[in-house]
């Protein structure tokens, strides 16, 4: 019964509907299901299997994304079971994400976010056109593990610098890890500035995350 | 829906051309080394010449062939299901034939092929699902010349699924191909009621039949296995250097072929298709890929519709030696013209260096090429009424588009997924990756291709008399024994 269940919920990851997604969360919090274990055994064999499948190419990004939003809408039902419980859910991490300053472009951020929050990170995405100050308070009243930053133009992406900057004025740099991302990124640029890390693509930056907190 | 279709030439020109080549087949009438053809015409009015071997048709005989001519027919694959359509402007794909050599993978130079090469590039085009039909692409080297045709087919359809264009190269082994059909097919009926093979015939340009394709003609018409003709022209050698006087030539030459075929049989299947070419003024070569050899095909085409006949195009290939700039550009052209006259059957995919050389690597970079060209054919479709205002008015000014179930709903539909021979990575992730060129990410592929190959479900009394059929065939030119045949039969 309940292997069949924890199938359902893998399946709804894997179709990426998120109605079904939630609504088998919600059946499970009625049934006295371990929401954690509806997470490990259900929905996130159904996230390994399509991220599996993309890096074998036979997945695409609709695919992976609305299972990364099927995911959300299942982990959105079931965290205020876990408080309940008093259990967490455990998360590899936070992640504060944004498009810097001056900057709206926002696929490949919101890509990243989903990738990361589909692996097990917890994110805060901040959206697009974000000033430097928003991102480090932020960053501080949530402790922030790592800060995420997207940039598509050479002209905004020197705010990524900015931010660095920042969170050394008000002393948290050494606490967090920060990783940068966007078309004209390089590793030269990521050194100039004094950043950790940066990937290529969305599933890259899963990676470079679990590597830079040593996971 | 609009159709994307390419018309190279005007109704008036069309006519013009289809009248000059029946005013040919009357004068100087057609040269056929064929006895049973020449008897044929001449108890169907036409004023034969048995001593030159010279028939010269009238009008009306030719009128009456086209006629009774089908206009379309299906080729099956075979598990029995119809898998290609001869039919209006449907497109398919097939690999070319008549090679002589393969493109080594390692050394990226020509060798003479044997038995496992051509099994390999069986089981390959079994893995490509843009490659409609096989073909008996290229000769094996280590059986006897004298059944090196019907030895192509009997390795085909030892690993095939897919329907297949083959041909025979002399009288004889035309019945012992045939009779290896007949053998999957459960009989020579069952045959001709779900064919499973094309055979091409050749006539000679200008104007002429050799006996031996002549008789392959008349028996697939006996027996309703589909003929393809394949007229060649080559302009400015064998035939007037003038585009639309190639077109005339090959429009006299396939005329005769239909009329001969009809004759024999009215309404066996038969396809109005070519292999024409310019001929190179510098290197006295006949360039397959040259602009003007795909216009001559797009022409004759465009004829062979207006005959209201099934068409086949021999474009998709290139003249480079190697798997370089050139030979993607080449093919690609071919392909895309060939498709766009909406040619039943377009051949030549996997094939280079003037028609002479298989290439493993080409064959699944010209998949690709195929996915493409298959795509755009496709059009644009209205998937939804409105086409866009609802979508655009929900989502405002954000573009969150990947995240919609529209997306994901249609994203297959609406884009070709290319395989990883393609690649559109950025430049650090093509470096990632090892920096490949197509031709390496192409070898890459052929081998990741060739494990997913499933073999096909002849039975074992089935393979056993066709290899009895072939053995006892090669006895006759002094081979006792067959080659092996490798794995996964």
């Amino acid at each position: 019964m309940t292997t069949q269940v924890f199938q359902e919920m893998a399946q709804s990851i894997i179709d990426g509907d998120s109605e079904i997604s939630a609504k088998l969360a919600q059946q499970a919090v009625v049934q006295g299901i371990d929401p954690l274990e509806a997470l490990s055994q259900g929905f996130v064999v159904g996230v390994n299997q399509v991220g599996e499948a993309f890096a074998k190419g036979d997945a695409f990004l609709p695919e992976l994304v609305m299972a990364g939003e099927a995911m959300k809408a299942a982990v959105a039902v079931l965290e205020p079971e876990l408080a309940r419980r008093g259990t967490e859910r455990k998360v590899l991490g936070k992640v504060i994400l944004c498009t810097v300053e001056g900057d709206i472009h926002e696929i490949g951020k919101t890509l990243v976010g989903t990738m990361l929050s589909s692996a097990g990170f917890k994110v805060f995405d901040l959206g697009v056109d974000v000033p430097v100050m928003k991102v480090v308070e932020k960053a501080r009243e949530v402790g922030a593990d790592i800060v995420a930053m997207s940039a598509l133009l050479t002209t905004t992406m020197v705010h990524q610098k900015d931010v660095i900057e920042a969170l050394e004025d008000i002393g948290i740099r050494s606490k967090i890890k920060v990783l940068v991302g966007g078309a004209p990124v390089t590793k030269e640029w990521v050194k100039q500035i004094g950043a950790d890390g940066y990937s290529e693509d969305a599933i890259g930056a899963i990676n470079v995350a679990r590597q830079v907190l040593g996971l | 829906m609009l159709v994307p279709k390419l018309i190279l030439l005007d109704e008036e020109l069309v006519k013009q051309i289809i009248t000059e080549g029946i005013a040919l087949l009357e004068n100087p009438g057609i040269r056929i080394h064929n006895r049973e053809a020449l008897e044929l015409l001449a108890e169907s009015d036409a004023k034969v010449d048995f001593d030159n071997q010279i028939a010269c048709i009238p009008e009306a005989t030719t009128r009456k062939a086209l006629e009774t001519a089908p206009h379309e027919f299906f080729l099956y694959d075979l598990m029995g299901n119809p898998a290609v359509h001869y039919c209006g402007d449907k497109i398919h794909f097939d690999p070319g034939s008549g090679g002589l050599t393969i493109l080594d993978s390692k050394t990226e130079r020509p060798r003479v092929p044997i038995t496992q090469d051509f099994v390999k590039y069986v089981k390959l085009v079994e893995t490509l699902p843009q490659i409609d039909a096989q073909s008996t692409v290229f000769v094996c080297s280590d059986v006897v010349p004298e059944i090196g045709d019907l030895y192509r087919l009997y390795l085909a359809l030892n690993y095939m699924n897919k329907p297949i264009i083959t041909g025979a190269f002399r009288k004889d082994t035309w019945w012992t191909m045939k009779e290896m059909l007949s053998v999957i097919a459960g009989g020579d009926e069952e045959l001709a009621k779900k064919p499973t093979a094309v055979f091409d015939v050749c006539p000679s340009p200008p104007l002429l039949w050799s006996d031996t394709t002549c008789q392959n003609l008349i028996d697939c018409a006996h027996y309703l296995i589909p003929a393809q003709l394949i007229s060649m022209p080559l302009a400015g050698a064998t035939a007037p250097v003038t585009l639309a006087g190639a077109v005339v030539q090959h429009t006299a030459e396939s005329l005769s072929g239909v009329v001969i075929h009809q004759i024999a049989k009215p309404s066996a299947p038969i396809v109005w298709g070519g292999s024409p070419a310019i001929f190179d003024m510098r290197e006295g070569s006949t360039p397959m890929g040259a602009v003007e050899s795909w216009m001559i095909s797009c022409a004759y085409v465009q004829v062979g519709k207006a005959l209201g006949l099934p068409t086949h195009a021999y474009t998709g290939m290139s003249d480079a030696k190697i798997v370089d700039a050139q030979c993607g550009l080449e093919s690609m052209g071919g392909n895309f013209v060939s498709a766009l006259s909406g040619a039943n059957m377009i051949s030549g995919c996997g094939m280079m260096d003037l028609e002479s050389c298989l290439s493993y690597e080409k064959l699944v970079i010209d998949a690709e090429m195929i996915g493409m060209v298959k795509r755009f054919i496709k059009g644009i479709s209205v998937r939804d009424n409105p086409i866009a205002l609802d979508l655009l008015r929900k989502s405002g000014h954000i573009g969150n588009f990947l995240t919609l179930s529209h997306t994901r709903k249609w994203f297959k539909e609406e884009q070709y997924l290319p395989s990883d021979v393609i690649d559109r990575a950025s430049f650090e992730g093509w470096k990632g990756k090892g920096e490949k060129s197509a031709f390496e990410r192409a070898r890459d592929r052929v081998d990741k291709l060739i494990p997913t190959y499933r073999p096909n479900h002849l039975t074992d009394s089935q393979r056993q008399e066709l290899r009895a059929v072939t053995t006892s065939i090669a006895k006759k030119f002094g081979m006792e024994h067959l080659p092996e045949l490798p794995q996964g039969e």
